[in-house]
């Protein structure tokens, strides 16, 4: 019963979705304010319906109600209930009711909290974002109901895959769809903006902290996506290059680049065209992920059950939402002209330029994940494109734009002199020289990238800090002046440093961990020991055990280095009977200054153990970064700034 | 010339379009697998409880055949179940099965129960044999031709769709 009810509601937003999609057209020509308010109640409505939806749903996998497919193919009842609720979105049909949840919910904060902004703005915006909603909760229903029920009904539910049995994956989902979906109202307001003829000052302080919320969640989605690959998938890397890894990370990039680009049309009033495509294409990137998941037109971890209609049903979708807004930019684009001009050397041509990098690195990526899939249409290869592609194509693009970043923050907005700059960060590229020579003396590495990994990420750092002491004026004034300078600093401007100390926190983690890895493997029984420089692994018990809802097999182990004994990690073999299936928990032990990360492949027929010991300096400081860039991106989006006079005299016209 | 610049993005975004739609078409269950048109492996398997014969790669040779893997615990085998009784009431081709990681007694009730689409079955109670034919899942089905070699690899169920434009042309072709 449960189940026909969330079946039902879930119609009803599909119904409520279509009102919303073209209520605000008739609004707009009738020029009638009650047909505004019932956009509004109506967006808020949708997402009720939706909620109590994905509720009910919640509900059939919690009780573990075996007449529903989904639930049968995706949980048991051995399960822990933190599972069971994770199971909903542990599969297509659940996280496709996400997805739409996620979008309505966009919407209905778009019609509450969206009253400050121009009624015109918003009332399209709205009607972009109904549209968008009933595409997607037409596929749903039509090519994916969750509630489909199963006759007869198993006794038993087959599990859900046991990598998803990890708290840093329950979570995962949701922050990526967050992201991923939080972008469609950049979108939606970006084409808004088109139609309404008005892309200015005002349009990119409206749009601005929609974007920046989408660009936390996706932050926030994609570390922790990373970090449970490193804990969980035990290969003791980060980050794959998979195909849907990338497809999160596009439309990262593309976020990246629209909010700084927003700057530039907030203070300059121009790049706007540029933005307006940033904000279309980064959501459109995030269709493409959803489409290259969920078609099967790719294999992967992250990929779901495969289905042609669904394929097609999505590239149609794909095809008239990108296509439609495109059009649309082609035809209103050329009309929007700048106001500001500015120099080439000045904050607009460094944020242009960092923006270009960002995004010919984009296209790199698209390029590799792509690139096979186009090989198999031509000429019925399969090939795989693997990280070796990536890190020869994409860095080297990023390079140049993370040097940049440590300078550009210091340019004045349209006119600045090089010279002067330099001058002013001369401290900080001077440090960061001296760290780098530092580093090389004490740890060589054996490559001179690896010392300008560490130079760069001691220049952002030394660049974004510069620019904070210029800004609170430390040199020279009373200490109680300072201090309430840097209390009132602008919500956007922290928000910014914080961000940029993230991303040289991340580079120093990423050269850390790429060049001064050590690793070995070997086969070991009880009492046997590894050497890994100064390193020593042991390995002090093996056993079987078994827990609620898997097997296992324990390696207990210490680690000395020299003489001492800086750790004891426990590594973890799983099988789940359920799904047949092994995971493999590592043993990892952090310190601020790295990770030692033990982990091990299956016992050999003489009982020994197959294992794999890295030392991975710096390892921690990646999460780290990523907590400061989220942490940036929400102080820059809640303290932003005040909406000035002449935002207050447009609204009232 | 300058407004036409602004149309540029919509016309790669129609050539990404088509490109997608191409490899739409691509059936991606046909994975690659290393043994396809070699010879099937070794393998001679014990029967599952309550049965006389077991199952080896002897038994392969002669006539073009399916394998079959399946399990008592494979909630997909029981949609493609019909499909196989269907083939076996009709004598189409035979049908060998791999009962693949089950609990001893379990795939013989389950048989019991659904019904027999199979001529011969072996028991890979520890998904030995499973491993050799570099299975990924249950149900996973391959072709075998009269030398027995591996043709075809099928992954996932066998739906009446699946078996009259997939399986059986490719079993039609290898009978020639």
């Amino acid at each position: 019963m449960i189940a026909e009810i969330g079946h039902f509601a879930l119609i009803l937003g599909l119904v409520l979705a279509l009102v919303q999609a073209l209520v605000p057209w008739w609004g707009l020509r009738a020029n009638n304010p009650l047909l505004v308010r019932l956009t509004e109640r109506v967006a808020i409505a949708q997402f009720g319906f939706i909620f109590f939806s994905f509720l009910a749903l919640t509900y059939l996998f919690v009780v573990s109600d075996f007449s529903v497919a989904v639930v049968v193919q995706n949980s048991h009842t051995t399960k822990p209930l933190m599972y069971k609720i994770a199971g909903v979105w542990g599969n297509h049909e659940g996280s496709m009711l996400l997805w739409v949840l996620i979008l309505a919910l966009f919407g209905a904060f778009l019609a509450r909290r969206g009253s400050k902004m121009r009624a015109g703005l918003r009332i399209r915006a709205l009607g972009i974002q109904g549209m968008i909603g009933f595409a997607f909760i037409l596929f749903l229903v039509f090519t994916s109901n969750p509630f489909a029920r199963i006759f007869p009904a198993p006794l038993d539910g087959l599990g859900l895959n046991p990598l998803l049995q990890d708290p840093g994956l329950v979570f995962h989902p949701p922050f990526l769809y967050l992201g991923y979906v939080g972008l469609s109202t950049a979108f939606s307001l970006a084409a808004a903006g088109l139609l309404e003829g008005k892309i200015d000052r005002i349009w990119a302080r409206h749009i601005r902290p929609w974007v920046l919320s989408a660009w936390c969640f996706l932050t926030f989605g994609i570390g922790l996506g990373s970090w449970w690959a490193y804990h969980e998938l035990g290969w003791g890397g980060w980050w794959f290059w998979d195909p849907v890894e990338n497809a999160s990370f596009m439309p990262w990039l593309f976020a990246t680049a629209l909010f700084h680009s927003l700057r530039v049309v907030e203070k300059r009033e121009a790049l706007k065209s540029w933005t307006v495509l940033l904000a279309i294409l980064a959501f459109s990137f995030s269709l493409i992920g959803t489409f290259l998941v969920r078609s099967g037109i790719l294999t992967s971890v992250h990929a779901f059950a495969v289905d042609p209609t669904r394929g097609v049903f999505l590239l149609v979708l794909l095809t008239l939402a990108i296509g439609g807004a495109l059009a649309l930019f082609g035809y209103r684009a050329p009309k929007l002209k700048p106001l500001g001009s500015f120099s080439p050397v000045s904050r607009e041509s460094g944020i242009m330029i960092n923006n270009l990098f960002i995004i010919s690195a984009c296209l790199t990526v698209f390029l590799g994940t792509f690139y096979p899939l186009f090989v198999d249409a031509l000429t019925g290869n399969k090939i795989s494109v693997g990280a070796p592609y990536f890190n020869i194509t994409f860095l080297p693009i990023m390079i140049p734009a993370l040097v940049l970043l440590g300078a550009v923050v210091r340019l004045p907005w349209k006119k600045g002199s090089l010279k002067q700059v330099l001058y002013e960060l001369r401290f900080a590229l001077i440090s960061a020289l001296v760290i780098g020579a530092l580093v090389a003396w004490f740890f060589w590495a054996d490559s001179v990238v690896a010392i300008g990994g560490v130079v760069l990420g001691a220049w952002i750092a030394g660049g974004t800090l510069t620019d904070l002491a210029k800004r609170i004026r430390l040199k020279g004034s009373p200490i109680k002046d300072v201090l309430s300078r840097a209390v009132r600093l602008p919500g956007a401007f922290l928000g910014m440093a914080i961000a940029h100390l993230g991303v040289a926190v991340i580079v120093l983690a990423i050269t850390g961990v790429s060049f001064w890895r050590v690793e070995t493997i070997g086969m070991m029984d009880i009492g046997d020991q590894l050497h890994a420089g100064n390193l020593t692994l042991k390995l002090d018990k093996a056993f079987l055990g078994s827990e609620e809802n898997y097997d296992l097999l324990q390696g207990d182990f210490t680690i000395w280095d020299g003489t001492e004994v800086v750790a004891a990690v426990v590594v973890q073999k799983r099988f789940y009977p359920v799904r047949g299936t092994e995971t493999t928990e590592a043993g990892i032990h952090s310190t601020f200054w790295g990770d030692y990360y033990v982990t091990m492949g299956p016992q050999a027929e003489d009982g020994k153990l197959a294992v794999h010991f890295f030392r991975n300096p710096l390892m921690p400081w990646m999460w780290f970064g990523a907590i400061l860039l989220v942490i940036g991106g929400m102080v820059a989006m809640i303290g932003g700034h005040k909406p000035s006079s002449k935002a207050k005299e447009s609204k009232a016209s | 010339m300058k407004r036409l610049g602004f149309y540029l993005p919509i016309a790669i975004f129609a050539g990404v379009v088509i490109y997608l739609a191409v490899g739409l078409t691509l059936d991606p269950h046909k994975l690659p697998s290393t043994l396809i048109d070699k010879p099937a492996p070794e393998f001679d398997l014990p029967p599952i409880e309550g049965f006389e014969q077991g199952l080896s790669s002897q038994d392969l040779k002669g006539e073009v055949s399916l394998i079959n893997i399946w399990g008592s615990w494979c909630v997909s085998c029981i949609i493609e179940h019909p499909v196989l009784m269907e083939i076996k009431k009709n004598n189409i081709v035979p049908i060998y099965g791999i009962d693949w990681k089950d609990p001893p007694g379990e795939g013989a009730v389950w048989l019991k129960k659904e019904g027999n689409p199979y001529t011969l079955i072996g028991d890979d109670a520890a998904g030995r044999v499973a491993i050799d034919f570099g299975v990924t899942g249950a149900p996973e089905t391959f072709i075998i031709d009269k030398e027995g070699r591996i043709r075809y690899k099928y992954i996932g169920p066998i739906t009446p769709e699946v078996w009259n434009e997939i399986i059986f042309p490719v079993v039609e072709e290898l009978r020639k």
